[in-house]
């Protein structure tokens, strides 16, 4: 499953941008979502993948926030 | 009438004295209530039938050690499966080991603060997701007018209910863009099985500093209580309201 996409997908619903501006090394902080959008982000990523997706670290960047979860669904 | 119909409240510590009035007149105001405490299995059974009884309202009694926090995570998980999630967390259970700070152990220091503060970090976490997915929600601590002016003999217990007050207000700060709500609440001297067993010369003698002269009753909290769970409420937050007879003031 391509998480990265996913995520884009919501990225781009909270943030009003286009999908395709997103790299894996663009900040969190850039797009102005702070730490609990980001809950907010991986929330609904749970019920799209319907995996449990408890935030437990601090993530920066697109690609730290895919790697991470990408963690939590092979766990 | 029926402020708070359609709502479920988990009241810890609410087998009896003020967190069962609070899970009490929460009921009578049509809300389902979940009781946490760590009485007897058959008290707090018996404490949940009467208020479904007297109500007409959904109400259970979950055996929990609020001090844990794997078992609060896994009880509140199992309570939002069984009641579609929680509208209102009132943070209430707490106990006292009063003695001056020389004569405090460490176990006294510790428990004090694990019950009566540890404990709303282990309920509030387990509750988060579940206000920021309904993007609603009523978190009331119950602190204490110790907490705001100490008290002698209390370092444990009034360093806890100041702590309380911390956690309120950053709580506060953090959900607010989320629709919830959490305030304190800090009584004063009130009515409960805690002070029915007090030396009743102290309590006299502690009676007679508050400016109203006399005792509180567990519903005055409750009926606070009420007020901030319901929509009357809704632009208060942050807030910590002494319900005490002016002793604090």
């Amino acid at each position: 499953m391509d998480i990265f996409a996913k995520l884009t997908e919501v990225l781009a619903d909270h943030t009003g941008r286009d999908a395709s501006e997103f790299t894996m090394d663009t900040t969190l902080e850039s797009l102005g979502i702070d730490s609990l959008e980001t809950v907010e982000m991986v929330m609904e990523l749970e019920e799209e993948l319907d995996a449990e997706l408890e935030l437990d670290e601090k993530v920066a960047t697109v690609g730290e926030l895919v790697a991470f979860i990408e963690k939590k669904m092979a766990e | 009438m029926a402020e708070l119909k359609g709502k479920v409240a988990l009241v810890t510590g609410a087998g009896r004295g003020i967190g069962f009035a609070i899970a009490d007149t929460m009921a009578r105001e049509g809300a389902d209530v979940v009781i946490f405490d760590l009485c007897p299995e058959e008290a707090g059974l018996a404490a949940a039938e009467q208020i479904a009884q007297a109500h007409g309202v959904k109400a259970a009694f979950y055996r929990c050690d609020v001090s844990s926090f794997d078992t609060v995570q896994e009880t509140v998980k199992a309570v939002i499966k069984e009641f579609g999630g929680v509208d209102i967390l009132v943070n209430n259970a707490g106990i006292t080991r009063d003695k001056v700070l020389l004569a405090m152990s460490e176990q006294d220091w510790d428990m004090v603060l694990d019950i009566n503060l540890k404990s709303m970090f282990n309920t509030i976490k387990a509750c988060y997701r579940n206000f920021m997915k309904k993007k609603s929600g009523k978190i009331i601590n119950i602190s204490s007018v110790s907490g705001l002016m100490g008290n002698a003999a209390q370092a444990n217990y009034t360093s806890a209910k100041a702590g309380v007050i911390g956690l309120t207000k950053t709580v506060a700060r953090e959900l607010a863009s989320r629709g919830v709500n959490c305030n304190a609440i800090a009584p004063g001297t009130i009515r409960t099985p805690m002070t029915e067993n007090m030396d009743q010369g102290a309590l006299q003698a502690l009676l007679s500093t508050v400016p109203m002269g006399k005792i509180g009753e567990p519903s005055d909290i409750a009926e606070c209580a009420v007020f901030l769970a319901s929509d009357k409420a809704k632009y208060i937050t942050g807030e910590v309201i002494r319900v005490d007879g002016g002793i604090a003031m």
